[in-house]
């Protein structure tokens, strides 16, 4: 028997490859949109990862350091280390701002990572140039993603930095690039004031009586000298040995410490159940339009195909056409379209990801989900071309 | 009815709408076509002619008499057969005014689809169509699509469509209106040869006055009833 509806498509070939490859580029759309949002998830887990942390402690009654502001003393990570369980455990702190480079500035997340021994947590795992960060001070590790090359002289806040490594895949849960920078600097610049500033609050400080009563000149030297300092990070992160219960210890130091502890798994949940949960939202909102789009662009192709060939169907069911075949040849081009703008989408997605600022990450599964929904979206919307088939009366091929 | 008959109608009516607004468009049509045989049927718009060869086609139901194909009763009063699909894929060919072959579909696949439909195979189908476009001299058109062929060559087309299944009754309607008077009375001449040859029961519908002299008998309908006149059967 002849397959109508391929021999439809051979003969219109051009026809249908390029609506086809219209309709490809909204399904190409789709994609990417779920790819924007699979690229989130992994830039979360990618942060985790990279961190080298299984524990992380943070203030208490926060979601920190990624979610909320988070504030510990700087020594904290001593009490921590002695926690039985515990093998690892440094200082981190994070802020997201602009890193200057000449005239031109990067949204960067800026990393302070202990500088004491290496491997601690929170230092860039592995480099792809270049060194670890090895002095106390004014030494940086970037992520490729900030085109900072080796050599680079950068500028956090008044400080200027030498880009000593270069890393990839190291990113903020929002898709910033990283810069790693001593710990001690990272402190300054979160908390560093401006000149002027500094004036006004020591000025101040000095009219205030408690901090500078009559007969005690050194009172106001030891404020003054206590806000010029930061001994906070935001948080502390932890290595556990191998084989110990995360809960366990987490427990343990939340116990002792009065401190909040995540383990990988709660901080993943806050990371993609909470910070990007807004983002994923408004993305799949989005990705509904878009097949809503698709599936009544696709109705509307089909039904046009179709209402072009009313007096050949008529034909066709006069010379004694089943009603099925007429049914199979609409939905088997309704399918062939979507074949066609399916891989016309997987194509230009996979062109033109790279090209996005933040990472898309395209999954072979998602390709799959995507085909399965433009064959269900193909079917349903070839519904109304299938009614206006069957409606067609065989009478029609007969004039008068 | 023992005899091959070809095609015989009885006493066929057809109504339209019901109550006050009833239309009468066939009041009792008697004719009979026997195999090898081209009858004319012609008449002014309205007359009832589209109605007639639609019942005849099984495309809609009469409301009443008798209509019986190759001897065998298949409207009396109600339909006899369950599938008219079937009926009218198997028994009766038809050829419109204009050829309205598939345009996606190649000259020799136009023809084959039809004995496809009814399950027959590919290849045979094919054979039965090529025998037939021999036979009608557009052979060499078979790997055509109907848009590289002129008016003439396609409407051959149709009606190699129309008899690629043996079917003992051929309608065409209007069949060559289209076309100029020596391609018009070649389609007739056709039409004459291939009824002959399958042994088909022809009726031409038309109102073209060049070929209504080459038909032996025509049926000449008027008002919803038909009267039988001998034709000249003047055919070159």
């Amino acid at each position: 028997m002849i397959n109508l509806a391929w021999r439809d498509i051979r003969h219109a070939w051009s026809k249908f490859l390029f609506t086809g490859a219209g309709l490809g580029l909204l399904i190409g759309a789709t994609m990417t949109m779920a790819g924007v949002y699979r690229g989130m998830v992994d830039d979360a887990k990618v942060l985790l990862d990279n961190s080298g942390s299984d524990l992380w402690v943070v203030q208490q009654g926060t979601l920190g350091p990624y979610a909320e502001p988070s504030s510990l003393y700087d020594d904290t990570w001593r009490s921590i280390r002695t926690v039985p369980g515990v093998e690892r455990a440094a200082n981190a702190t994070y802020l997201t701002m602009q890193v200057r480079k000449g005239n031109a500035d990067v949204r960067a997340m800026v990393v302070g990572t202990s500088t004491v021994s290496y491997g601690d947590p929170g230092q860039p795992g592995y480099l792809v140039a270049g060194r670890q960060i090895t002095r106390g001070h004014y030494e940086a590790v970037a992520d490729m993603a900030t085109r900072f090359s080796l050599g680079d002289s950068i500028q956090i806040r008044r400080k200027q930095y030498t880009v000593v490594g270069l890393t990839r895949r190291m990113v903020s849960s929002s898709g910033d690039p990283m810069v790693f920078i001593p710990l001690k600097d990272a402190q300054e610049a979160q908390f560093l004031k401006d000149n002027d500033a500094i004036l006004q609050q020591r000025r101040r400080t000095a009219l205030n009586p408690a901090f500078n009563p009559p007969g005690q000149p050194k009172l106001l030297d030891a404020v003054i000298s206590s806000q010029s300092t930061n001994p906070y990070v935001n948080a502390v992160l932890v290595q556990l040995k191998p084989g110990q219960n995360h809960g366990k210890v987490a427990d343990e130091i939340k116990r002792w410490k009065h401190l909040q502890v995540y383990t990988r798994a709660e901080m993943e949940q806050i990371l993609i159940g909470k910070l990007i949960a807004t983002s994923a939202r408004q993305i799949g909102m989005f990705m509904v339009i878009l097949m809503v789009v698709s599936a009544a662009i696709v109705a509307f192709i089909i039904y046009t195909l179709t209402m072009g060939k009313i007096r050949e169907i008529a034909v066709l069911k006069l010379i004694g056409t089943r009603n099925k075949t007429i049914v199979a040849m609409i939905l088997q081009q309704a399918l062939g379209l979507g074949l066609i703008g399916f891989i016309a989408g997987k194509l230009v997605a996979t062109l033109w990801a790279p090209i996005f600022p933040k990472y898309v990450l395209l999954e072979p599964g998602d390709a799959l989900r995507g085909l399965l929904a433009v064959i269900v979206i193909c079917s349903l919307s070839s519904v109304i071309a299938i009614r206006a088939a069957l409606k067609v009366d065989p009478a029609e091929a007969i004039g008068g | 009815m023992a005899e091959n008959t070809g095609i015989r109608i009885t006493d066929l009516r057809k109504q339209y709408g019901s109550g006050e607004s009833v239309v009468e468009a066939l009041k009792g049509v008697d004719l009979q076509v026997v195999p090898g045989e081209v009858v004319g049927l012609i008449g002014p718009s309205g007359s009832g002619k589209s109605t007639l060869l639609k019942c005849l086609g099984a495309v809609i139901e009469p409301t009443s008499g008798q209509m019986a194909l190759r001897s065998e009763l298949i409207y009396d009063g109600s339909w006899l057969v369950s599938d008219l699909r079937a009926l009218r894929r198997d028994k009766i060919g038809f050829v419109f005014q204009a050829p309205y072959l598939i345009p996606f579909l190649d000259v020799i696949d136009n023809i084959a689809l039809v004995p496809m439909l009814a399950g027959v195979s590919n290849t045979e189908s094919r054979n039965r169509a090529m025998e037939l476009l021999e036979a009608l001299d557009v052979g060499h058109r078979a790997k055509a699509f109907p848009s590289q062929l002129s008016g003439g060559e396609q409407q051959r087309v149709s009606i190699a469509r129309a008899l690629v299944n043996r079917p003992p009754v051929v309608l065409a309607d209007e069949p060559t209106a289209p076309l100029d008077s020596e391609r018009a009375l070649s389609v007739i001449r056709m039409l004459n040869q291939m009824a002959v040859q399958y042994q088909a029961a022809v009726i031409v519908v038309t109102h073209d006055e060049k070929i209504i002299p080459t038909f032996k008998r025509i049926y000449r309908i008027r008002d919803g009833r038909t009267v039988e006149e001998a034709g000249e059967g003047r055919l070159c």
